[in-house]
């Protein structure tokens, strides 16, 4: 039973299910296969995981859509740098998507310095993408400073997952 | 010569003095916070109901600011008080009241109110003002006792008051992680709620015009956050200036005709003024810092921001035209969100000190530090425009807490909940309407 229940909730086993789910209606990607010309090593996009090559869904789940900061901190963390080394790769790759990053900082600050400070980790994450390749024309950034919270309890751990700069594959939208 | 409240005070201390041998220094400023409450008496206003609520508001308005303590009605030995009458001092001063109001309201041909009001000096047998009289139509019934309670307040006290105002606000309604917020408006005391956007966008930080009928905020609509202003009665709304980045944190100038406002270019947060007439734009910091919250000095001659560009978050204050700013904060904390009271005297801020967010004021020049709001997290002041009374915004921690609003007079006493129908955050303070 329980270990039923771990192969159920295993990554792998979503994936596959998520795999299977979308397979009949998932189009084949038009776009060319330049991975060899980039230089991309890691299997991004090649469809082992499940999701439709150059999904939003393929890039939130594979490559990881977000970073996170320390309190009051608009440093990208080695962390942070290479989950953006990923996120670079597979935007270069998938250059059909509009680019914008979403700042957002915790509750723990006034709310409008929380803005400027949203600000701060987007662009900090923007310079990081263009450093990498992405043209910097194709990336827009929007601060929601506190005002969107992905974790609403009230202790440090969820106050460090709303400290984030998140690469959203679309327009901004208010 | 001296106001009521203060000669009540006075013969406080005169009791004082009698039992204490020490040097007793009189003071009269009603801002230190060790003024008993004055008993006061608010007969019903003859009429029909709308008479009676009519006193009722002044009798709450009063009672809010602190400064006053009603006597019960059952109380009374004079029972009823034509507005032509004097009343029977004697009466008042055997259940120590010290000033009484009474009135009268009637109808005219054309469906107005007229009321009719005096107040009386209980112990010197005499009108602290001649009789006065509102015309008004009846829907406004609530604003008459508003200006009638202003002007008990300024008879009593030598202050203006602050009750006929309202407050422009954020409205936050939906779970934590989804929160819905629109602009509203209501009176000071919470009644007349009236949303002044749909929730579609998200709206923060509103300020009121000082001269007009106007609010300045900032919004996200089409995914552009900058800058707006709004005019309350007609709606309509306008992007004010036209900046390559998001503007935030917006206020008017003392004289309505300029709103000064932080632009984010990349890491940075400047501070710009844009003329209202002209719409012409002054660049007022520069610098790779966080310089943001600008707020004028009542003569329009300075302003106090928060910058981060020694390090964290501190109040500087600077010529209105720009140049040098002065740090005036040196506190153990981080301070932010400063605001110049109307009166010029006390500058309000929000800071962070050992995990906790308070509300305090000190000097232009930073001296005379004091903390008015302390716990979790309190935000964000706006003053009342005779600069006697803050309101701030209280958020309790967890999926299910949220902010709500309070009121503080500037001695740190008297701090009470101002109901909102759901959370509410940013409050601003008009001035009085007039």
């Amino acid at each position: 039973m329980l270990a039923a229940t771990s192969i159920l909730k295993s990554p792998a086993f979503l994936a596959l299910a998520l795999g299977l789910a979308v397979a009949g209606c998932a189009k084949k990607d038009k776009l060319p296969d330049n991975s060899g010309q980039l230089g991309l090593n890691n299997g991004v996009g090649n469809g082992s995981g499940g999701a439709p090559d150059g999904s939003q869904q393929q890039f939130t789940t594979e490559i990881g859509d977000r970073v996170f900061f320390e309190t009051d901190s608009s440093t990208l963390t080695p962390q942070a740098r290479q989950v953006l080394t990923g996120q670079a790769q597979w935007l270069i790759r998938y250059p059909q998507h509009p680019i914008t990053i979403e700042g957002h900082a915790d509750e723990r600050g006034t709310r409008e310095y929380n803005l400027a400070l949203g600000a701060r980790r987007a662009a900090a994450t923007r310079d990081f993408l263009a450093s990498q390749g992405v043209p910097r024309n194709r990336i827009r950034t929007i601060s929601f400073g506190k005002e969107r919270p992905v974790e609403v309890c009230n202790d440090i751990s969820c106050w460090s997952k709303n400290r984030r700069a998140r690469t959203a594959l679309s327009a901004p939208q208010g | 010569m001296f106001s009521i409240i203060q000669r009540f005070f006075i013969s406080l201390l005169v009791v004082f003095a009698f039992v204490s041998t020490a040097n007793a220094r009189i003071e009269f400023d009603i801002t230190k916070g060790n003024v008993e409450p004055l008993p006061v008496a608010i007969m019903d206003f003859q009429g029909d109901e709308v008479a009676q609520n009519i006193s009722a508001v002044i009798a709450s308005n009063l009672r809010n600011s602190g400064l006053f303590k009603i006597t019960d009605k059952a109380a009374f030995i004079q029972k009823s008080l034509g507005v032509g009458n004097p009343p029977k001092f004697e009466d008042w001063r055997v259940i120590n009241v010290q000033a009484l109001a009474n009135g009268a309201v009637s109808r005219l041909g054309d469906g107005r109110l007229r009321v009719d009001y005096r107040l009386w000096d209980v112990f010197a047998a005499d009108e602290v003002f001649p009789g006065k009289r509102i015309e008004i139509e009846e829907k406004f019934w609530r604003r008459a006792a508003h200006i009638i309670s202003d002007k008990i307040y300024e008879g009593l006290t030598g202050e203006k008051g602050y009750f006929d105002t309202r407050v422009v606000f954020v409205d936050e309604s939906g779970p934590k992680n989804k929160r819905v917020k629109r602009l509203a408006i209501m009176d000071q005391d919470g009644a007349n709620v009236r949303t002044l956007t749909r929730g579609s966008d998200l709206v923060l930080t509103p300020r009121f015009s000082p001269t007009r009928q106007e609010i300045t905020y900032m919004s996200f609509e089409g995914g552009q956050p900058r800058v707006y202003l709004l005019q309350i009665e007609t709606g309509q709304r306008e992007v004010v200036g036209n900046f390559p980045g998001m503007t935030f944190s917006p206020r008017f100038s003392p004289d309505g005709q300029r709103i000064v406002m932080s632009l984010q270019q990349d890491g940075n947060a400047n501070i710009y003024s844009l003329d209202l007439r002209s719409r012409s734009t002054t660049r007022l910091t520069s610098g790779a810092a966080i310089d943001t919250a600008p707020s004028y000095a009542p003569d329009g001659s300075r302003l106090v921001f928060e910058s981060d560009r020694g390090g964290r978050q501190q109040l500087y204050v600077m010529s209105a035209n720009g140049g040098e700013p002065r740090r005036i904060s040196f506190g153990n904390g981080r301070y932010s969100t400063p605001v110049w009271s109307p009166r010029g005297d006390l500058i309000a801020f929000t800071k962070q000190s050992g995990g906790q967010f308070l509300i305090g004021v000190m000097k232009p020049d930073g001296k005379g530090e004091r903390i008015l709001a302390e716990g979790f997290h309190n935000e964000g002041p706006t003053w009342a425009p005779n600069g006697r009374v803050l309101m701030f915004f209280r958020e309790t921690p967890g999926a299910q807490g949220g902010p709500k609003l309070y009121s503080v007079d500037i001695t740190g006493r008297n701090e009470r909940r101002v109901n909102t129908p759901s959370f509410a955050s940013d409050p601003a303070w008009s001035p009085l309407l007039d």
